[in-house]
């Protein structure tokens, strides 16, 4: 256990799905390793990247598109950055005013559950509202580089909604998401919990869907620290790795009201334990009039191998930028991106800890659209008929 | 030049306005309330944004960076690439910036500089306020702990406050601290 610099610098923001590096600092798991770890709250994303890059943060909490696009430059100045450990993945939704939802379900044909449904759905609204000359319907999301906007994005357009011609989309901080709801400067938005269930409580949006409905697996945040940070400290990192590890299976086998009770602390998440207690356990409250719905891998923190960080995803969210036009497509740039998640710097720190992935499906199982190949992205890209070019 | 303030604190923008006007640039304006903001910035359609660090509608703004119809005038960089200089001066100082593309690197250094400054002025400036008014309070204490033993073991004044110095003093304390305790003391004897 000798670490080179033993006190660390974490940015983080807010989230139930910063669950792993909340618990890996306040059970002793990252002192029982010799690290001294000082978790720091943000307020924005940006603030998040902007000190991870100088050297503000040794590590964060942070959106698993900003480590790519770091790392390639893209929207903002080039710091290669490195993916160790994936703190989480799925877990957000996708949620609709009460109005817009009354009009979807006036044009839906099909099951409400399933995604391609209400997306054809929406573009039905969305014909209509054009034809009456109403104003396009707006949408939330909270960063350009995340998986809320490529969620919402991926989703609208499988129904024929271009995302950037036929409606607006915003970017919006989480915690005003619901209140531009209510006030209708948002028709819609994807976010994280607990944003989802505080509208569907007071009344103000329908959860259309979880995004593990849309996606069966998707990076969602990452253990972010700068690629020379790695290189120079990996006793540091592999001892990092383990305390993480070890918060995730606690999260898992602890029960689960004590996880809860840890994570709503007001310098953790914040918010109502009860809240976190179901978006752990993926039972969330759909409707206001009570309706629910279940699922137990709406937010993946140690199951299933999410832990560790799959250079497929980083190529998919790649994909993504390139799709949306935040980014050129090149092989070069594809091969930066996968090597920004950093599986063998988790097996060397873990080796053969991570629980295996399910046997079934590509790497993304997506709802609708070509099987994700990251041999030929040029052929994937070009299959989606709506696409920046 | 056209500069917009993002700041929720009047305060703070003010001395910034302030020193941005003494350099010359008058045309400033501030946007201290955050609904629609992207809206309000596109009908000033500045040349310069400045927004402080604790305001978590930052991440707004980075959507400027974008290409699309939401995003009427693509923002160029937050300072030069090159310069981490100036990136970890201005986040250490609280503030950020975002330029329209094609200004000069020269004029927006000054800029810059100058708002690096100003936060940190108006940083000090809040330190001193807390730092006077905890002077305050602890006077106001001190005086309520002198009261309190004058009229318990009828002493004058100034023997009051010599008491509690001296002990103080003995008990290697703040006489703040003594007057804090006599006045849980007295609380509890009541």
């Amino acid at each position: 256990m000798t670490a080179e610099r033993e006190t660390l610098r974490i940015g983080f923001i807010p989230l139930a799905d910063a669950a792993s590096l909340f618990v890996a600092v306040d059970k002793g798991f990252a002192a029982e390793e010799g690290l001294d770890v000082e978790l720091v709250q943000e307020v924005s994303w940006s603030n998040v990247r902007d000190k991870l890059n100088i050297g503000m943060f040794d590590a964060a909490h942070l959106l698993a598109p900003i480590a790519v696009a770091s790392s390639l430059g893209v929207g903002h100045v080039k710091t290669p950055i490195v993916a160790p450990y994936n703190l989480a993945m799925n877990g957000n939704a996708i949620t609709v005013s009460p109005s817009l939802h009354e009009a979807m379900a006036a044009h839906l044909e099909g099951d409400a559950l399933d995604p391609l449904a209400t997306a054809r759905a929406l573009a039905r609204v969305v014909a209509d509202r054009k034809a009456k000359q109403a104003e396009p319907l707006t949408f939330g999301m909270t960063f350009p580089f995340s998986g809320h906007n490529y969620q919402l994005r991926y989703w609208m357009a499988a129904g024929g909604v271009d995302p950037d011609e036929d409606v607006r989309l915003v970017v919006l901080p989480p915690p005003y998401m619901v209140g531009s709801l209510a006030q209708g400067h948002v028709d819609g938005f994807c976010v994280g919990a607990p944003w989802n269930s505080v509208a569907v409580d007071l009344g103000v949006g329908h959860i259309l869907h979880f995004s593990v409905e849309l996606f069966s697996r998707c990076a969602e945040k990452s253990l972010a620290m700068r690629e020379r940070f790695a290189l120079e400290h990996p006793n540091v990192v592999a001892a990092l790795l383990r305390a993480l590890h070890r918060a995730a299976r606690f999260v898992a086998e602890a029960d689960p009201n004590e996880v809860a009770a840890l994570l709503a602390r007001p310098d953790r998440v914040g918010v109502d334990a009860e809240v976190i207690l179901r978006t752990l356990q993926g039972r969330l409250k759909v409707t206001p009039n009570g309706g629910t719905r279940e699922n137990a891998r709406y937010l993946l923190l140690g199951q299933e191998g999410a832990e560790r960080p799959d250079p497929t995803q980083a190529a998919w969210l790649y994909a993504q930028m390139a799709r949306w036009g935040q980014a050129p497509f090149s092989p070069v740039l594809l091969d930066a991106a996968k090597a920004v998640f950093r599986a063998d710097l988790f097996d060397a720190a873990l080796p053969g800890s991570a629980a295996p992935p399910p046997p079934s499906g590509d790497a993304i199982s997506a709802f609708s659209g070509p099987v994700f190949d990251d041999r030929d992205i040029a052929a994937y890209l070009s299959a989606f008929p709506i696409r920046r070019k | 030049m056209k500069i917009v303030i993002v700041d929720e604190s009047p305060v703070r923008a003010a001395i910034l306005e302030d020193g941005l006007r003494e350099a010359g640039f008058t045309n400033v304006e501030r946007i201290g309330e955050m609904r629609s903001l992207l809206a309000r910035i596109y009908a000033i359609d500045p040349d310069v944004i400045l927004i402080d660090l604790a305001n978590p509608s930052r991440d707004i703004l980075e959507q400027m960076f974008q290409v699309s119809r939401a995003v009427r005038r693509p923002v160029a960089m937050f300072v030069d690439q090159s310069d981490t200089a100036s990136i970890q001066a201005s986040v250490d100082a609280g503030v950020s910036a975002y330029i329209v593309d094609g200004l000069k690197k020269e004029r927006i250094k000054s800029i810059l500089d100058l708002c690096i400054s100003r936060f940190h002025a108006f940083s000090h400036l809040q330190d001193e306020l807390a730092r006077a008014k905890s002077e305050i309070e602890e006077r106001k204490t001190i005086d309520r702990a002198k009261g309190l033993l004058m009229k318990a073991k009828n002493l004058s004044e100034e023997d009051a406050y010599r008491l509690m110095r001296s002990t103080a003093m003995r008990e290697k304390k703040k006489i703040f601290e003594i007057a804090q305790a006599i006045i849980t003391a007295s609380e509890l004897f009541k």
